[in-house]
Order: structure tokens, then sequence, then C-alpha cells
């Protein structure tokens, strides 16, 4: 057996891709649940906060800066072990799926507060003060004036960091989940083959290589009209 | 005029910015279909004075009432009242997610509860009005400043105010842009409607204004017609004041 021979039969090994194939589309699909649930919560939580700063209101916002500064300390991996094996001991017992969910949600939540609170705030103050001028109460103000310059603004860096989080998903095969990395690592040991994982990193561009597109896609969209 | 009771009445008003006193207790009466022009050196507290009269700023102390209406009463709706006094700021301020027409029309839909219909309807008059009903779609970014202050002064005079308030309105435009919007601002003093304006278009105030108000240090210093006060000031400070000016 010469060397690329083994390569190929290491990696490229088309008895096992087609043995495992069908674990690595159902760790896909629960991948793309998984990114689903996280980039909705994440991201409305993150805009709740952003609006709930906006009050004003100072211990609020002492508390929002602190549950959002420690969310963005922590290495995500180290929330999904504590969650799940943290929880247990405090009798509360937690799924993998929902603990990386959880997990990732607060962290995309973290870091979105803070990239909606940076769009927020550079709205000039005048279009504040045109809209209340009009009568506009502060809510209308925030929600047809303000918010939808401050999220056309902060697309760019909103999508990168939705991505780059998203990405996180394949920290869950840690905690047993059978997501696109955790059913490749156990296609892995039961075939004593790598392939299983190329068949994963195939999966993953496959899944985000269209996020990345699309991302861009709505960063065209929401440019100004010149 | 002085049988109608004052669109606009401030009284005593002042105002602190922590420990800088802006306004030390400045008067100020407008009666109903005056043009009154606030000039003055900058920093002088005019456009803090125009910013209290709709509560954009809330003033130390003082009594401020439009169209009857305490606006400075914890109980006064204060979004209600504002409809009462349009404002056109320096920059515009336009939305800039919006069309034309979508700006004219958000408070008439958002605060006066209008339909759609009938929001568009009555913002493309509004629009007419200032000559701009064929920009309606147009974004703020496609239009020249002189028409984005257009569009500015059609959002603030859809909601039918009592009195408009202009702070510095051609401050920012280029001088060849700076002729249309003193013309939709004569037309609306030919309408009828009352008028505070702070502005150094000296030759505006001349030609148009009922009554000058000269401001210096947070205080009015002197005020009356634009003939006595540009050609017979009483203050020196004023003198000193339109002799710079002229000078330009």
């Amino acid at each position: 057996m010469t060397g690329l021979d083994r390569f190929l039969d290491s990696f490229f090994n088309l008895r096992v891709a087609v043995e495992y194939l069908p674990k690595i589309i159902d760790g896909f699909w629960l991948t793309i649940l998984l990114a689903f649930c996280i980039i909705l919560s994440g991201l409305a939580a993150g805009l709740a906060l952003a609006v709930l700063r906006s009050l004003g209101i100072r211990p609020v916002n002492w508390l929002i800066i602190f549950v959002v500064d420690l969310f963005r300390a922590l290495p995500p991996l180290v929330i999904i072990v504590l969650l799940y094996f943290g929880l247990p001991a405090a009798g509360l017992s937690i799924s993998g799926f929902a603990s990386a969910w959880l997990s990732l949600a607060l962290v995309l939540m973290a870091f979105s507060e803070e990239i909606f609170w940076a769009g927020i705030t550079a709205v000039p103050r005048g279009q504040w003060e045109a809209a209340r001028s009009t009568g506009l109460t502060f809510a209308a103000t925030l929600g047809h004036v303000v918010l939808p310059q401050a999220v056309r603004m902060v697309v760019p860096p909103l999508t990168n960091r939705t991505i780059a989080i998203t990405k996180g998903t394949a920290l869950a095969s840690v905690v047993a989940v059978p997501e696109i990395l955790g059913a490749a690592q156990a296609g892995v040991s039961f075939s004593f083959n790598p392939t299983p994982l190329t068949l994963g990193a195939l999966a993953y561009v496959v899944l985000f290589f269209p996020v990345v597109i699309l991302g861009r896609w709505i960063e065209t969209r929401f440019a100004w009209k010149r | 005029m002085a049988q109608t009771p004052p669109i606009v009445a401030a009284h005593g008003i002042h105002k602190h910015f922590g420990t800088l006193h802006v306004l030390k207790g400045v008067d100020l009466m407008v009666a109903e279909r005056e043009l009154v022009f606030v000039i003055g050196p900058s920093g002088s507290g005019k456009s803090t004075l125009l910013r209290c009269l709709n509560r954009l700023e809330e003033p130390s102390s003082g009594s401020i009432t439009v169209d009857g209406i305490d606006m400075l009463s914890r109980s006064t709706d204060i979004n209600a009242a504002r409809q009462r006094v349009g404002m056109v700021f320096q920059s515009f301020n336009l939305y800039p997610h919006m069309t034309a027409l979508g700006n004219v029309a958000l408070a008439l839909r958002k605060v006066q509860g209008k339909s759609r219909a009938e929001a568009e309807a009555r913002a493309r008059a509004a629009l007419d009005r200032v000559h701009l009903a064929d920009r309606a779609g147009h974004f703020p970014g496609q239009l020249s400043g002189g028409q984005q202050q257009r569009v500015a002064i059609a959002r603030a005079i859809a909601l039918e105010p009592r009195v408009m308030l202009f702070d510095e309105p051609t401050s920012a435009l280029d001088p060849e842009l700076v002729g249309g919007v003193l013309a939709a601002m004569r037309e609306l003093r030919e309408d009828g409607m009352t008028m505070v304006v702070v502005s150094h278009e000296m030759g505006f105030a001349k030609a148009a204004a009922d009554r000058v108000v000269f401001m210096a240090d947070g205080l009015v210093v002197e005020q009356g017609p634009p003939a006595e006060l540009f050609g017979a000031p009483r203050h020196e400070r004023t003198r000193a004041f339109l002799g710079q000016i002229e000078r330009h």
C-alpha cells in the first residue's frame, strides 16, 4: 500500500462513507435545528436587552452590563459543560441539546446586545429629537425611527458574530449531542477510519457556505438607497 | 394683535446645563400670525430657548404655555402638545430609511392614528405646499440639502401646528440652496403661520419678520420691529453684534 493509497483509504474510504452518511445527514439536520434555535433566541434576547438598556434605568443597565460581560468573557464550552454536568448536581437535569442551545444562545445574546446597543447609540440625537418633536412617543421613536437605522448599521458585525457563534454548535458533541461533529466522531470510533470526519467537514461547508452568502446578501439588501 | 392671547407665552425661563447657566430668566411672547426672529451671538441661548418651547430641553425654572397648554406641567400629555408645535432643525434630521412621503406620513399615522391612505394623502398635500410633490418617492440621500429641509418643513406642517419653530434652518445649506428654503418659509408666513425663527439670515429678517429679538448671554437684550432694531439699536451690545454681522 503506497502512502497515497493509505491516505485515500483513511479519509476517502467509499465503503465507510456510504455506511456513515445517513448518520452525518441526521447530524446535519440536528445542527441546523440547534443553530436555528440559537440564532432566533440569542438575537431576540440580545435585541430585547439593548432596548431595555436604552430606557436608561441605571440599576437595570448595571445588571445588563454585568450579564453581558460575563457571557462575553466565559468560553462557550465552559458554559456548556457547566450546565450539562453542573446542573444535575443541583438536582436539575438538562439534556445535551438544551445545554448547548442555552449556552450558545446566552453568548450570542451577550455579543448581539453589545452590537445592537452600539447601533442604537450611533443613531444621531437629531433623529430622536425630530421624531419626538412630532409627538411620537419614546417607544414609537425607538421602533419606527431608531431601531430600523440601528439594525441596518450593525448588520455586518451581527452576521459575522452570528456565524462565529453558530459554528460553536460543534461544541455540543462534547455533551453527547449527535450533531455533525458528534455523529462523525461516533462514526470514527465504530469504523476505525477517519472518513466520517471528512464527511462532517463537508457537511459544515454545505451548511455554512450558504449562511455566509446569505449574510453577504443581507448586508447589500440593507444598505442605504442613495 | 394685542387683543388675541399669545400663542406662545414663556416667562422667566432659566436653563442650567450642569454649572453652565444658559438662560437667565427669558420672557418671550408670540402673538398669533406673528413672525418673531431671534438673533444673537453663538452661545447666547437662542437655540436652547427655542428647544425649551416644545420641551426638547427641560427648563430649570419658568413657565411656558403654547396655545393655552402648560408645556411644563407633569399632567400635560407632551406628545399631544408637541403636535401643535412644529420644529425644523439645522441638520434637517430626516429619517434616512424612509422616503420623503414616509417621513411626512409617519407622525400622521403613528401619532394622529390616520389610515395609511389618509396619512399619505395629507403628506402629499404637505409636500405640495413646499413644491416637492414630485419628490415624494425619493429617499433623503437622493435629495439636495435644500430639498431635504423643505421635506422637514412639510413633515412639521402636515400635523397642522399652531406655531412653527425654526432652529437655524439654512445654516447647513450651500448658499445657492438657501433661497428655496426661505421661499417656503415666506409662503408659510403668507398663509398665516405663527413662526419663531432662530437664524442669521438678516435679509430675511428685515423683509419678513414682525419683530426681532436680540439675545446675548442668556438674556433678551432688546426687541422691536426689524426697521427699529436694525436701524437704531438702543444697546451697545446689539450695535456691536450687528456691526460684526454687517462686516461680512
